[in-house]
């Protein structure tokens, strides 16, 4: 009996997150217009959540494309199939890797900065002050952060993606003497611009709303303590990778359904 | 003030650097050649089988990409493949006894359609028929084939 209950009580909590976050995300898109134009606090954010991060998405993508041109060439060689590295390289890229690994990383390098930033500002009871000062700190403080991160991801992973491309093409073409020509023909016979790249973007895009929003949600509503900063950003680590792995099989799942 | 400039101005750079990702992902990655082709000329061809043609498959004329498949369907009397094709309107002297074929590019590549000019002097224009087809290779049927006629050789090679 007490095991149910406390699985009763888990339930309910996590329904409580969900609702929470929810309305949480009301009540930015209620600020996001006025919010738009102060442009200036968001292009610094850009700067501190996406080209910060620009180093380590590029320098993964281009890991993460090496790796699939060599594990690509292993296996397609087995079939005398090799001119068809493009394309592998191409599609898993643009479809699925880019848009996971960058949320993923994104949610390890920015989204845990924006949880701690606001955390430390509740702890350290400035977010207090702004509303004594009449100053809404949701408009102020979160807004920005979000929109900042809704805009960061989608470029992050068309990056990864291009330089993905090219590591795999580095490693394919330059090291395992796949044909050049065969490389890039075969991937723009059957890359589509609609399904794959577009298809990609939008992925990137809800991902960055979605681990944008569990950022500043958790940053916004941790205990005041160090204790309680700490564990917010761990819950913002998990939570991030737990939504982007859920959300990513409901949008493949509606995107192959929907061609 | 110096330093909130150069943010600024990391962030600008970031964002194109980010568009120059998509775009070059949209345009050298894709194909995306294949939805802007308005121009050229229509032509269509009947096929028995079309194998596993595609819409926006290549056609070809001695390897090189003259045009784009733009639809196929089913002609409900006799029920073959009807495949409409545009191509280029640089290439308006193919002779309109022309054949036109669906190959396969390699082992596992995609299937398109290769046409072999014939000798007329009148040529291929919107709205004409390929009359020579050529069906896709089915590899069942081929098997088939081969199998009925080591059965009907009695065995024998």
């Amino acid at each position: 009996m007490g095991l149910l209950r406390e699985l009763y009580y888990i339930l309910l909590g996590f329904l409580q997150g969900l609702g929470a976050c929810w309305l949480f995300l009301f009540r930015i898109l209620r600020y996001t217009p006025a919010a738009l134009l102060r442009w200036r606090i968001i292009w610094q954010q850009i700067y501190s959540v996406g080209a910060m991060s620009l180093v380590l998405i590029m320098v993964s993508g281009f890991f993460v494309g090496m790796v699939m041109g060599l594990q690509g060439y292993n296996t397609l060689s087995k079939f005398a199939a090799t001119s068809a590295l493009g394309t592998l390289v191409a599609l898993s890229l643009l479809r699925e890797l880019a848009p996971v690994v960058t949320a993923l990383l994104f949610a390890g390098r920015a989204g845990t900065a924006l949880t701690s930033e606001i955390g430390l500002m509740r702890a350290t009871e400035q977010i207090a002050g702004m509303e004594m000062m009449a100053v809404d700190p949701v408009r102020r403080v979160v807004v920005p952060r979000f929109l900042a991160g809704v805009v960061s991801v989608p470029l992050l992973t068309m990056i990864f993606s291009a330089v993905g491309i090219l590591g795999g093409f580095v490693i394919g073409v330059s090291f395992m003497g796949v044909d050049s020509g065969a490389f890039w023909s075969q991937m723009r016979v059957n890359v589509d611009v609609w399904d794959d790249v577009v298809g990609g973007f939008i992925k990137s895009i809800v991902f960055g709303g979605a681990c944008s929003l569990l950022a500043v949600y958790e940053g916004y509503y941790s205990h005041p303590t160090a204790e309680g900063v700490s564990r917010a950003t761990t819950r913002t680590v998990v939570n991030s990778a737990l939504a982007v792995l859920v959300l990513d099989y409901l949008l493949t799942a509606f995107m192959i359904h929907g061609v | 003030m110096r330093q909130t400039r150069s943010i600024e101005i990391s962030t600008g750079l970031f964002i194109i650097l980010g568009f120059c990702a998509l775009f070059f992902l949209a345009t050298q990655t894709t194909n995306i050649k294949a939805y802007g082709d308005t121009g050229g000329y229509e032509v269509t061809a009947t096929f028995t089988n079309v194998g596993g043609l595609k819409v926006r498959a290549p056609v070809t004329m001695a390897g090189v990409d003259v045009g784009r498949v733009t639809a196929i369907r089913l002609d409900s009397r006799n029920f073959n493949a009807v495949v409409t094709m545009r191509i280029g309107s640089k290439f308006n002297e193919i002779p309109d006894d022309s054949t036109a074929a669906i190959l396969t590019s390699g082992l596992l590549g995609e299937q398109y359609i290769g046409l072999s000019p014939g000798g007329a002097e009148t040529y291929l224009k919107n709205g004409s028929k390929i009359q020579f087809t050529q069906p896709a290779i089915i590899l069942e049927n081929l098997i088939g084939q081969f199998l009925f006629n080591k059965a009907s050789s009695g065995g024998k090679p």
